[in-house]
């Protein structure tokens, strides 16, 4: 008879070992340009996703069966200097927060998964959306399952680099390209909060494991070692991190851009799974929240105004993808609320039922179009639309204020660029131009090369 | 002291100045490439064995067994140590590396010759420690890249400026240091002398300009060749970090830190590659000397670390710009180039080189940058951040270069765009050393923390 301990270990690790081989498997052939055909990436995708969901039911089970709550699986220090304090911990926790939520992820990649396989049939790009799916399963897994800040940061930072590079799937197109780039923008300048928060973390408690973070109890109870100024400080900073990544107010811009990847990936990252990130990360740091009254305002008043936001964004769009993820964005905003009300397995329910239902929508979204499309031709009219009430009473003026609002995508985008991005550009463009003086005038010739660089030199029909 | 077991050292040494002779000897061919490859080959074998002879004795430092220069030089010139055993295969490879990426038809361009000279030169310099010796290396490896310059009928003031000053500085400050006692205040001014030279070398704002001119002027393999090794770091490793008090070291620091986020900040807004690519450097580089100033073992442990993956990834990821460029001659970044059907290889490279650079998890870098800001978080809480946002901004750089270089409308060309043997053979090294130090980084992190011990015990112990 095998010790429970140590097929916790085995099974955990399995869970954790599947999407990895995935990724290593893909990355790999990529790499070496030995392309797998579509078959064989298919048979992997379902071996891998299953080798997680299937070890994952088996360890709910037993804990539902022995009442265990908490299921630690040690992989040792990754990273480690005794006399520094300094340990990269590869810990990872099977609790109430993290089974749903790796569940939540496992069905939906393997729905996606399967959907996939058909919808990008012969697509020239077929591996390599596998390639950056596998990286994204994976980032999935370890954030869901991390019991420490650094590897959740792990899991974090593929997620956001796999996203980035799937908004930017069809490449010969430069609109989704460009929509990655402002994507992984907002990701990093997040990543930077998060990175910053895990370090003061680290800092202030001695150790980035979040046990240890909550000096007693274990999810949904334990209350933060730490006094409420810390906790403010530190909440703040993963605040902008769950804001980067669940595209909460101030940086919802980049939610509708992220919609011109592929349908599937639209569904599974940006109105499932990825966009919850932020919410599981407030959920997995909640006793934090909890632990600063400023901190709680600032969570609950994200929320509002991002539900607000996302609400009446979502009303205008006239693109059916982009209009599923502000009302997606309605849906977080909500969940951060709850989060902040500290209604935290109502959030976590929220979570899973809104994950599911939108990753159907947003499935179904392209046939969807077609049937109505069907539907109005065979009965020769438009079909009814419903109108929200509500919005009658509004004043006039007020209405078209909503409407511009929502039509401009709540002017963040604009905001952006007028105050940070555009700054940014000019004032180190003037400094470009200062050092090109100054190397000018200390050369006896024009100092740049780069001045003479064509804008397409591959389009010269001759070797260089 | 210790000694090897062969005289690794200066065979290493010997072996490229003797294939320059040799190189010289054989005149126009076409097969010099292959010799110049197998003469390189056979350097980075010897600082191999040097490494693993050095690693098996098991001590701090270690001088050559059998002191083929003996009758020249005094007999503890060339030291290995801790700090150096590893950056002498380091130098190795990144020669062995550019020069198996270079294009026969570029090799004209490219003088063999002068490369071997500097890889003799540059292994020499890592080859000393503290001493007139080292010294003359500075400023003699100075001379390569001018007579390129020369040879390309290209205005070298700028670069005969900086250098200049930098060699007028060294003499200097290590005379007036050699003349006055060294435990009291009086090596403030002559530390300063040092500094300065050191940080003009290492490309520190405001002296960053010969670099950019250097990149513009010289052939990009030279100004990896020149730079990627970050012997401006070396000098203030042996010149400046045993004499200097720590509260200057610290100070000094903020200049590094603030050059990477400055140059993190240009790189963004370059309009072509190897610019951008010169300040991506740059502001790695300025991040590699923050932490070596920080002067606390885990700063320095940082800072060794990503030293390391700063040499092999930014190595990686000039040379795959090296080789895009010597097939269609300089990338532009105004507009997308679509090569990425063409040469999914590198493109797969270079965005792994990339975010190696950045410390993405799973890479070479990302423990170092870890331990670095962990560093620069201690000693300075809120300056400290700066870290994180240089390498968040040359996180977007790296993003943003790969989508301006691979994606968009692809144009087929008529030169072959694949690469060559030779080149994935660089390629897969490099992938396999960044990959390898990411997944299993203990044993070096282990290496680099006992050296960065050592190295402060050092710099302590003439105090104490």
């Amino acid at each position: 008879m095998i010790p429970l301990e140590v097929l916790f270990q085995i099974l955990g690790t399995t869970v954790l070992a599947s999407p990895a081989v995935l990724l290593a498997v893909l990355g790999l052939s990529s790499l070496i340009n030995r392309p797998l055909s579509e078959t064989a990436i298919a048979r992997l995708t379902q071996g891998a996703v299953l080798c997680a969901l299937l070890p994952a039911i088996v360890i709910l089970a037993i804990m539902l069966g022995t009442g265990i709550r908490h299921v630690p699986i040690e992989l040792g220090n990754w990273v480690m200097l005794p006399e520094e304090q300094f340990h990269f911990h590869l810990k990872f926790v099977f609790d109430r927060l993290s089974i749903p939520f790796l569940m939540l992820s496992c069905v939906l990649c393997g729905v996606v998964g399967a959907f996939t396989r058909r919808y990008l049939h012969r697509e020239e790009g077929y591996g390599r959306f596998f390639l950056y799916y596998a990286m994204f399963f994976c980032g999935m897994v370890l954030s869901s399952l991390a019991s420490t800040i650094e590897a959740l940061f792990v899991g974090w930072e593929m997620v956001g680099l796999s996203s980035a590079l799937l908004v930017a799937y069809f490449h010969d197109r430069t609109n989704p390209v460009r929509n990655g780039q402002r994507v992984w923008s907002i990701y990093r300048l997040s990543d930077a909060a998060f990175l910053i928060a895990a370090i003061t973390m680290h800092h202030l408690t001695g150790r980035g494991d979040f046990g240890g973070l909550m000096s007693s109890g274990i999810w949904p109870e334990g209350t933060a070692a730490m006094t409420s100024s810390q906790a403010l400080m530190v909440g703040s900073l993963l605040l902008v991190a769950a804001a980067g990544k669940s595209a909460l107010f101030p940086f919802s811009g980049w939610l509708p851009r992220a919609m011109e990847g592929p349908t599937p990936s639209s569904a599974i990252f940006y109105g499932a799974l990825s966009v919850h990130l932020g919410a599981f990360l407030l959920l997995r740091l909640s006793p934090i929240i909890e632990a600063s009254l400023t901190l709680r305002l600032m969570v609950l008043s994200l929320g509002i105004v991002s539900a607000v936001c996302g609400g009446i964004m979502s009303r205008v769009q006239n693109d059916v993808k982009v209009s599923l993820a502000y009302a997606s964005l309605t849906q977080v905003g909500i969940i951060v609320v709850e989060i902040g009300l500290g209604l935290k397995y109502l959030a976590l329910v929220h979570i899973m039922g809104h994950a599911s239902l939108r990753t159907m929508q947003l499935l179904r979204a392209p046939t969807l179009l077609r049937d109505y499309s069907d539907l109005e031709n065979k009965i020769g009219t438009r079909l009814p639309r419903d109108t929200w009430v509500g919005a009658g009473f509004l004043p006039p003026g007020v209405q078209r204020w909503c409407y511009r609002f929502g039509f401009e995508r709540g002017f963040m985008d604009i905001a952006l660029d007028k105050w940070v991005v555009q700054p940014f550009v000019r004032f180190f463009r003037w400094c470009d131009s200062v050092e090109r003086r100054a190397t000018d005038a200390l050369s006896s010739e024009a100092s740049r090369e780069s001045d003479q660089a064509e804008l397409h030199p591959e389009d010269f029909k001759s070797a260089a | 002291m210790s000694e090897l077991h062969f005289p690794w050292i200066e065979i290493s040494i010997l072996v490229p100045l003797l294939g320059a002779v040799w190189i010289q000897l054989l005149g126009e061919r076409e097969n010099l490439l292959r010799h110049a490859i197998a003469i390189c080959s056979l350097t980075l074998v010897l600082t191999i064995g040097e490494l693993i002879d050095f690693v098996s004795i098991g001590s701090f430092e270690a001088r050559d067994h059998w002191l083929l220069l003996d009758w020249l030089f005094n007999r503890d010139i060339f030291v290995v140590d801790e700090l150096s055993a590893f950056q002498l295969p380091l130098v190795a490879l990144i020669f062995l590396v550019t020069v198996m990426s270079t294009l026969r038809t570029k090799a004209p361009r490219f003088s063999l010759k002068l490369t071997l000279v500097s890889e003799c030169l540059m292994l020499a310099t890592f080859s000393c420690r503290s001493s007139w010796m080292l010294i003359a290396l500075l400023i003699v490896s100075t001379v390569p890249p001018y007579l390129e310059l020369r040879k390309r009928g290209r205005c070298t003031r700028i670069y005969v400026l900086h250098m200049a000053l930098s060699a007028a500085l060294l003499p200097i400050g290590y005379g007036w240091l050699s003349a006055v006692d060294q435990t009291g205040s009086a090596i403030l001014i002559p530390g300063a002398l040092l500094t300065a030279a050191a940080l003009i070398r290492s490309g520190i704002f405001p002296f960053h300009l010969w670099m950019t001119d250097l990149f513009e002027k010289a052939t990009f393999g030279t100004a990896i060749l020149f730079s990627t090794p970050l012997v401006g770091a070396y000098a203030v490793m042996r010149l400046v970090l045993p004499i200097a008090p720590s509260w200057a070291l610290q100070s000094i620091a903020v200049l590094s830190l603030v050059t990477a986020v400055y140059a993190g900040s240009m790189a963004l807004i370059q309009r072509e590659a190897r610019r951008m690519f010169c300040f991506l450097f740059l502001s790695q580089s300025a991040l590699v000397l923050a932490g070596l100033e920080l002067v606390t073992p885990i700063g320095l442990t940082g800072a060794l670390c990503l030293w390391l993956s700063v040499g092999l990834s930014l190595t990686g990821f000039g040379i795959t710009l090296r080789c895009i460029e010597a097939r269609i001659s300089r990338v532009a970044l105004a507009d997308y180039h679509g090569l990425y059907r063409q040469m999914p290889m590198l493109a797969g490279f270079f965005l792994l080189t990339g975010l190696a650079a950045i410390g993405f998890p799973a890479t070479v870098g990302f423990v170092g940058m870890e331990l670095l800001i962990e560093g620069a978080v201690d000693v300075y809480p809120f300056v400290g951040t700066m870290v994180v946002i240089a390498a968040a901004l040359c996180g977007i750089t790296v993003l943003s270069a790969y989508f301006r270089i691979f994606t968009g409308h692809p144009t087929r060309t008529l030169v072959p765009m694949h690469a060559r043997p030779a080149e994935r053979i660089a390629v897969l090294v490099l992938t396999v050393l960044i990959l390898g130090g990411g997944l299993v980084p203990q044993p070096g992190v282990a290496s680099r923390y006992h050296a960065a011990k050592e190295l402060t015990r050092l710099r302590e112990s003439p105090k104490g």
